[in-house]
């Protein structure tokens, strides 16, 4: 049996998110059906693709040449897979191709030739080969040094755009309009390639994409065409994209599309590729700007938008398939050599969490800082785009009618920052016109003309005095674009004083009493041509008839998804949600998906019996309930959004399986879950909501700095701080906006140097049927989803475990809890205090589930629809192996942003590794988020903040000598260092004129480690500090600023070393 | 916006809001699945007599350009006029954006007399149509009734076709083109070859003309109306000249060599249509439009089948096993759709050089 390896993209991070999981699990799914045997390398084990039953044989390693060589040596595959593991599985394949490695091993590349590759990723080579079939790509050149770039433009002429090679998402890039601006970035893009390439400005075309596919015998089909909303100057994955393209012509659309096929075969892809252009919005000029030679998040959205499974089509192609001898999986009559036909239009809409990080430029650009996406369908623009802004879940009602503001509309339209669409709305308002918005933001008409009506009919709906003038038309109108029924509660009720809840349960009614529901579609991929008999739905109002009939028996179960990804939740959300809904069919119930992300598994629509691919809302979910008549609905495996419509939708009568939604209620309510705990005896942090700066300032007295501070309407703890000092709770409250009665702050005592410890169990009628208990290394105070997370916990004492054990059971029995909880605890002492708990799955479900190899979401579905589960007995005491979680971070791409870690989450992802022991673990899971063992060559920036943490760092710091690395320290570091008789270089701080500078070293990559440890003391040594951290991460110089994981990096890697990391699947464990 | 109904033989009914021209109207209701290209297809004579169903929900958003022309022929359109007799959509785009746009599809109806409806769930119609085949259907103004009407009853090809003999470009080879309903798009890519080419009426008699090759256009309704046609064709045949035909031209090509035609279902119309080179692995995706296909089985021994449709396995083109005589069920002209058939005006140039230099 032929056996192939399949590598896949690592920690999520931006620019490489969700999609590759999606693309891996189909190439999987393909190779499987085709009966080869996989091995997959991916280290994200919070994947669906990293699960039992996928892969014959996954290694949780990081997806690099040392590793994947390793991998190689001892499982000989015959042939390797590189496009469908992102720019991480792509660059490594180029390297292990390079290095000779493949054909040492005799190892066969599927699908399109490296050398192909290579030349799509060389922009010197690629835009000669352009050049010799007749496309016209952006002018440019390459270039290798600052003066030669200077030179360049002079021949271009300004403005320009200058890119960095082989970089992820436009790591790198930006637009430069004169020497200075030229000078700085050009800096900055060496730093992460040799080679910049310096473009002719495009700014204000049209940006248009394609998916092109190719088999072996020069077949080709472009899937889908996509239009960016946004002209070319921002990055596709921070515009808005509609798919199929509204505002082109046929003679442009073909015209682009013919020129695709001409690209992808001169370049020679075997399988998938993307090709972007821009469009001359004046006439029918065009440029390729590039050439994706691999799966890409362009085509997961493809994919998802046409219901055409590229990664599944392109890894058969790699197999040697012809597109004829592949079936129409969605219509399974016809052929998958064909375009897919839409009958219906979708808007794809970023998300941004810029609010999370600290400093960071909100502008948006030619560089990606987007952390997640959504994808809204509809049978007209208004109707899609409405409904995606509502799904981006940042408090939008739609595309009017909300209460974000923007300080300055006219400054934000030329300066487009994540709040553009609303600039857009409220510009309207403010009386612009559909010319000037298109002269200042370039943005076609056609998008503004279709904005502007939603605009417009707002207004109508603001004329509405009473209920019984919203009639038939005016309703059927507001519903045909995109208003959802809070929405429209929002502009009747304008000035009354009605709940917007209460309003939008009204409209509903009122709505429903007109006859005016939403229809049930079908994505087909012919429009309707061929009878399918396919299961991807989704609603709109335009249209009368539904395409699928309900079978009414009460035996859905419906499984709400987690939505978009974003800091906080990922990944790891949409596994539990697959997972539940695998178990669902297993039991012989029938699974609903609701979920909207394009770039999941679970929206996948051979995943579940049905999928509506809509919102996530109690008016859509209701809507779904209708159709349904469902057994129940599950909450918990989707993360928090599901887990907020617990309640409203256990008001409205539906069933919510597991758990009670009154329950979920008192865990998620803090008054009340206070109330319980006291009542339990089980202690928490001290804690008050308060109103007012004096009531703070009391509490600061009462329990004594630090305290954290928590503005409570912002959601999942955004602008969260800690505050050690006097005169930062001033800045902070003053940052937190206003204190008020509507806007209480909660102050939250702080307990330093306190082991964060968390339990994930699954419970059954308030009985714990398993469990798993997982330490921080990192102390309270990181966030945990930000921290380094050790399962089975090592260090904690027997005393502690059993009291973690006891407190949970108890909380399970209060809350009669019937199905998955996580708790997390601060411990100190051997005393123990309750700081959070969730009545659903926690985004280390997976991890657990998968180091234990026992699947706590499998048996959390079991006790949700009604079967009676035995204990599992195992307790981590018998595992003999350790798993270590990383957070990954993109600090690299949040230009300006303070890479330090807090209260409030930064990671975009995260992986997770075994080992034998804890440091093997622990070093493969850190070398998988992109740290790397230093080079001898090189040495250590060591700036080891407050004196405990200079204590803790001591030994580490010794080791590292003895290990022979340079040791480069700051002032009081060395001096300490000194003290205890270790040599170090003393380098000046950032804002000394003294030589050697800090940052110079860092410029010079003189050191591959940084570990600074942030003190938060004088203003000076914060500004100090966030020079080096924010040098270190664009010089792409490696950074730890916790002092007990640099501490136990530095021990793992000096004492295991990359030597003494094993090379075992998970199922050697 | 005016409302008026579309009304279905089978009896059913729908609303819509009208945004065309405001006259009731009648003829045979199709869909076809094209995201683009509305200028084109509605410009295109096959569908003459036709009301069109764009799957694609929101339509005229990039408006209509202005009636310009290059070389005698019109720079934008496939002939002179709206063919269809109405236009059924679900989204009307009433503004508009495109630097080459003039004028509002709205308007464009208006100004050549088609009445166009919105507000039309078009999904549930084009299912209807699957799964009833093609139905006739009319488009109702209050108090203007008008009868059904079935465009296959007429000789729609001589409602559409040239009246007059006309000459186009000075190239080296005489192409004589037969115009059963033409796009011009044929003409612009013949004329991108070294050839000069004469349109002539569909039942002009070009037996013991002077012409290289012989051009037999698409065209609308049954094949079998065009007898005239295909008594010229049984003669063109029975000599060596290169001969191609598309849509139209090729049943009828099919039908002058003895085969017979039927018609489809619901017809094949829009850019996405796979066919095959039979025995081999060469696929191509095709721009449709046709009701009526080729029976395969009834093909003579000196014919065989040249494409065939990947989906459902019909006929889409036949070559002589020994003559250079071949046509296609599929426009490789497009215009509208995909452009990756056109070599074959390239095959049929080719093989009338290669029959110049033989003689």
């Amino acid at each position: 049996m032929e056996t192939i390896l399949l590598l896949g993209s690592g920690a999520l991070k931006i620019g490489q998110s969700g999609e590759f999981d999606y693309s891996g699990s189909q190439a999987l799914k393909a190779l499987k059906e085709e009966g080869r045997r996989t091995i997959l390398i991916n280290p994200n084990i919070a994947t669906v693709q990293t699960s039992e039953g996928i892969a014959d044989t996954t290694y949780f390693l990081p997806v690099t040449p040392e590793f994947v060589e390793k991998v190689i040596a001892k499982e000989h595959p015959d042939a390797i897979m590189l496009s469908f593991g992102g720019q991480t599985a792509l660059n490594c394949g180029v390297e292990l191709y390079r290095q000779g490695i493949l054909e040492k091993y005799g190892v066969k590349v599927l699908g399109t030739p490296v050398q192909a590759i290579i030349n799509t990723e060389d922009r010197e080579i690629f835009a000669e080969m352009m050049k010799s079939i007749g496309v016209k790509t952006a002018r440019s050149e390459a270039v290798n040094s600052i003066d030669e770039a200077l030179r360049v433009v002079r021949e271009i002429g300004y403005p320009v755009i200058v890119r960095a090679a082989y970089t992820l998402g436009g790591l790198g890039s930006g637009f430069c309009s004169n020497d200075d601006e030229l000078r700085e970035l050009a800096a900055s893009a060496f730093t992460y390639s040799p080679q910049i390439l310096i473009e002719e400005s495009l700014k204000g075309w049209k940006e248009i994409e394609y998916e092109v596919v190719r088999d072996r015998y020069d077949n080709c089909i472009t899937v889908c065409n996509m239009e960016n909303f946004d002209p070319l100057g921002i990055h596709t994955g921070e515009s808005i994209v509609v798919a199929p393209s509204q505002t082109l012509s046929d003679h442009e659309y073909h015209r682009l599309r013919e020129i695709a096929i001409k690209i992808i075969r001169h370049v020679g892809i075997v399988g998938e590729c993307n090709v972007q252009y821009a469009l001359d919005p004046n006439s029918d000029d065009y440029r390729v700007i590039e050439v994706n030679a691999r799966l890409s998040r362009s085509s997961a959205l493809a994919s998802k938008a046409t219901g055409y499974p590229l990664a599944f089509v392109a890894a058969k192609l790699g197999l040697g398939f012809g597109l004829d001898e592949i079936r129409n999986s969605v219509t399974r009559v016809t052929s998958a050599c064909f375009e897919p036909a839409l009958d219906y239009v979708v808007c794809k809409i970023p998300r941004w969490d810029l609010g999370k990080f600290e400093g960071v430029s909100k502008l948006l650009g030619s560089s990606m800082k987007s952390v997640g996406e959504v994808m809204a369908i509809g049978r007209s623009f208004e109707e899609a785009i409405q409904k995606g802004l509502r799904m981006v879940g940042q408090g939008l009602r739609g595309f009017v009618g909300n209460s974000v503001t923007v300080p300055d509309v006219d400054s934000e339209l030329r300066n487009p920052t994540d709040k553009r669409i609303i600039a857009i709305a409220l510009a309207f308002s403010q009386g612009y016109s559909v010319d000037q918005l298109h002269d200042i933001t370039k943005i076609d008409k056609w998008f503004l003309q279709r904005l502007e009506n939603i605009w417009l009919f707002s207004r109508n709906l603001a004329e509405v005095k009473e209920l019984g003038e919203l009639d038939h038309e005016l309703m059927l109108k507001a519903k045909r674009m995109g208003f959802s029924d809070w929405q429209i509660g929002h502009f009747v009720a304008c000035g009354k004083d009605v709940a917007p809840s209460v309003m939008g349960m009204t409209i509903r009614k009122h709505r429903k009493s007109l006859g005016i529901l939403p229809c049930v579609k079908q994505i087909d991929t012919l429009a309707g041509e061929y009878p399918a008999q396919s299961n991807y739905l989704y609603f709109t109002y335009n249209g009368d008839e539904n395409d699928i009939s309900y079978e009414k028996d009460g035996r859905s179960v419906i499984v709400l998804g987690s939505g978009s990804y974003r800091i906080g939740s990922s990944v790891e959300f949409d596994w539990c949600g697959v997972t539940a809904v695998k178990k669902v069919r297993e039991m012989g119930y029938r699974a609903i998906m609701v979920n909207y992300n394009p770039e999941t598994v679970s929206t996948d629509y051979d995943i579940c019996d049905r999928l509506y691919f809509d919102e996530l809302s109690l008016e859509k979910v209701l809507d779904v309930c209708d159709l349904e008549s469902p057994l129940g609905v599950i909450v918990s495996t989707g993360g928090q959004i599901p887990n907020n419509l617990a309640l409203p939708l256990a008001e409205q009568g539906i069933r919510i399986l597991g758990t009670s939604a009154q329950s979920i209620d008192m865990a998620e309510d803090r008054e009340k879950f206070s109330e319980m705990c006291d009542r339990l005896g089980i202690d928490q942090p001290r804690w008050k909501e308060l109103s007012n700066v004096e009531d703070v300032n009391s509490f600061a007295d009462e329990v004594g700095l630090p305290i954290m501070i928590r503005p409570s309407y912002v959601l999942s703890g955004a602008a969260m701080k800690v505050v050690s000092s006097r005169s930062e709770l001033e800045d902070s409250l003053r940052n937190a906006a206003v204190v008020s009665q509507e806007h209480p702050v909660v102050a939250t005592e702080f307990i330093q140097r306190a082991k964060e410890v968390e339990i994930d169990a699954v419970a059954q009628d308030g009985e714990v049927k398993c469990y798993a208990i997982s330490e921080h290394i990192e102390f309270a105070g990181v966030h945990s989803g930000d921290a380094t997370v050790v399962f089975p916990a090592q260090k904690l004492y027997f005393e502690t475990v059993r009291r973690i054990k006891k407190v949970s059971c108890r909380i399970a029995k209060e809350l009669n809890i019937s199905g998955p909880f996580n708790i997390q605890f601060l411990a100190k002492d051997n005393e123990l205090r309750v700081i959070e708990c969730n009545l659903r799955a926690s985004r280390s479900f997976p991890f657990v589930s998968k180091i234990t190899k026992f699947n706590f979401i499998g048996m959390a579905t079991e006790i949700m629809l009604g079967k009676q589960v035995e204990s599992y007995s195992k307790t981590f005491a018998d595992i003999d192996y350790v798993g270590v979680k990383c957070s990954q971070f993109s600090f690299a791409r949040l230009l300006h942003a303070d890479p330090i870690l807090g209260v409030d989450m930064a990671s975009t992802g995260e992986v997770a590794c075994i080992g034998d022991n804890y440091y093997e673990a622990l070093l493969k899971s850190m070398l998988s988020v992109g740290y790397r063992i230093p080079d001898k060559s090189k040495g250590i920036l060591i700036s080891s903040g407050p004196s405990y943490s200079k204590v803790e760092m001591l030994d580490a710091t010794r080791m590292l000598r003895d290990s022979g690395y340079r040791i480069y320290a700051t002032g009081g570091t060395a001096a300490f260092l000194a003290e205890n008789g270790i040599e170090s270089q003393t380098v000046h701080w950032p804002d000394s004129d003294k030589k050697p500078n800090v940052l110079d070293i860092l410029r010079e990559h003189r050191v591959d480690l940084v570990i600074n440890i942030p003190k938060n003391y004088s203003s000076r040594e914060i500004d100090n500090g966030f020079a080096i951290r924010r040098s270190a991460i664009d010089y792409n110089i490696p950074l730890i600023t916790n002092a007990r994981l640099a501490g136990a990096f530095i021990y793992a890697l000096c004492r295991i070393g990359i030597d003494g990391l094993a090379v075992k699947p998970w199922n050697e464990y | 916006m005016k409302k008026a109904k579309l009304l279905l033989e089978d009896g059913s009914e729908y609303d819509g809001y009208s945004f065309g021209s405001e006259r009731s109207t009648s003829g045979e209701l199709v869909f076809y699945t094209a995201m683009t290209g509305y200028p084109e297809s509605l410009t295109d004579p096959s569908y003459k007599g036709q009301i069109l169903v764009p799957t694609y929900p929101m339509i005229g958003n990039y408006g209509v350009p202005d009636d310009e022309f290059e070389n005698g022929v019109s720079k934008y359109f496939e002939s002179e006029k709206i063919h269809c007799s109405a236009l059924i959509i679900s989204d009307y785009s009433e503004k508009y954006s495109h630097w080459d746009s003039a004028r509002s599809l709205g308007t464009w109806l208006k100004q050549n007399g088609v009445p166009g409806l919105c507000g039309i769930d078009t999904r549930a119609l084009t299912k209807k149509l699957r799964n009833n085949g093609a139905l006739l259907a009319k488009i109702v103004f209050e108090g203007e009734d008008v009868d059904f009407y079935d465009p296959n009853d007429d000789n729609l090809v001589a409602q559409v076709s040239t009246k007059e003999v006309k000459t186009y470009g000075t190239g080296k080879y005489k192409v004589l083109l037969v115009d059963c309903g033409m796009k011009n798009n044929i003409l612009r890519c013949l004329l991108k070859h070294d050839v000069t080419v004469k349109r002539v009426p569909w039942d002009y008699d070009f037996i013991g003309e002077d012409y290289d090759g012989l051009f037999i256009s698409n065209g609308p309704g049954n094949p079998a109306m065009c007898t005239e046609t295909i008594s010229n064709l049984k003669k063109a045949i029975a000599d060596d000249r290169p001969i191609m035909g598309i849509c139209l031209g090729n049943q009828l090509l099919a039908l002058a060599s003895g085969a017979k035609t039927y018609k489809l279902k619901y017809g094949h119309r829009g850019h996405n249509q796979p066919v095959l080179v039979p025995g081999s692995h060469k696929c191509f995706i095709t721009s449709q439009n046709h009701g009526f296909a080729i029976d395969e089985k009834t093909l003579c021994a000196d014919w065989r089948p040249l494409f065939v449709n990947l989906n459902d396995g019909t006929n889409e083109g036949i070559e002589h096993v020994s003559k250079p005589f071949f046509s296609t069920q599929f426009h490789p002209e497009a215009s509208s759709g995909p452009v990756d058939t056109e070599p074959l005006f390239s095959r049929f140039v080719e093989s009338i050089k290669q029959w110049k230099n033989e003689q």
